[in-house]
């Protein structure tokens, strides 16, 4: 068995705001009919959370359900559960037209906290994320810089970001950029 | 900047976050359609001054392809519509007669 690693490696950066690779997380695209009685029993019993609604994500524990697309969910869980989550929503959802891939080596997870993060993410995306538009149990898929992203907010002042892994350095790298202390842009009123 | 109400996800994306899809509601000629007919399929587009409807993709978003109706030359925006349409709908139509009486594009109007 190889030894899983994040492609950050739990890379620190603190700066007016903290940047911090996750680590190891679990992620599950699951796809199919976000309507049908047969998926959202089977997302309710995989994960403990009820399907979101369009662009909401919710929570349980270790585990969320976040709203992609009209056809998509993006399940969190922990790590080592991504295997066996991913099965039993398979095995749940045999018969129906859906696909369940574990996804979790593919992608990076990064958080953002402090009070300040607001500025840091409005530099790098078009996306409303001013408190009045973005709050927590909002979910948004955007691009921050050149590369696409989805971002959520675990809590007022903790952003969390998810990427794909081949750009997750680059994403670090421009988050961490953002919250250089003396680049605040004062924008966002924190 | 142009930003368009996208149908799929709700949010109003700026079009740093769409891909262009090109003109809408192109009916395909392919394999035994008339050579004039797969010609005009394949290079002849619309260029008016005006009324236009296109393609576009929710491409860092949602993901989905939609339709919109807007004007070339003042880049209002009439209404984005559901890509599941071979065309407009009425409500686009009505809203582009209120600020554009008496328009029309290819067989539209
Ligand atoms: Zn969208």
């Amino acid at each position: 068995m190889s030894n899983a690693v994040s492609a950050l490696q739990g890379e620190v950066y603190k700066g007016f705001a903290t940047v911090a690779d996750v680590g190891p997380s679990g992620m599950i695209a699951l796809r199919g009919d976000l309507g049908a009685a047969k998926l959202k029993g089977a997302v309710k019993k995989a994960t403990g959370v009820a399907v979101p609604g369009m662009r909401k994500a919710g929570f349980a524990g270790d585990n969320g359900v976040c709203w992609m697309s009209p056809d998509e969910l993006l399940i969190l869980c922990p790590y080592e559960s991504a295997g066996d989550m991913t099965t039993a929503l398979q095995e749940a959802l045999a018969g129906t037209h859906h696909l369940a891939a574990n996804v979790s080596d593919a992608r990076a997870r990064i958080v953002v906290s402090g009070g300040d993060m607001r500025e840091v993410l409005a530099k790098l995306t078009p996306a409303d994320v001013s408190a009045a538009a973005f709050v927590p149990g909002d979910f948004r898929r955007s691009r921050l810089a050149q590369v696409p992203a989805a971002f959520w907010m675990a809590d007022d002042e903790t952003v969390e970001v998810v990427c794909f892994r081949s750009v997750a350095r680059y994403v670090f790298d421009i988050l961490k950029n953002a919250a250089i202390p003396g680049s605040e842009a004062g924008f966002m009123g924190t | 900047m142009l930003i368009l109400h996208c149908p799929y996800c709700g949010t109003d994306a700026d079009e740093t976050e769409l891909a262009p899809g090109g003109e809408a509601h192109l009916k395909r000629f392919g394999p035994g359609s008339q050579d004039a007919d797969f010609e005009a399929y394949l290079f002849a587009r619309e260029n008016p001054m005006g009324v236009h409807f296109e393609r576009w993709r929710h491409a860092n978003g949602c993901g989905k392809w939609f339709h919109a109706a807007r004007c070339t030359t003042t880049l209002e925006v009439f209404g984005t519509y559901s890509a599941q349409t071979l065309d407009p709908p009425q409500e686009i139509r009505d809203a582009i007669t209120a600020k554009r009486p008496g328009w029309r594009w290819r067989d539209f109007a």
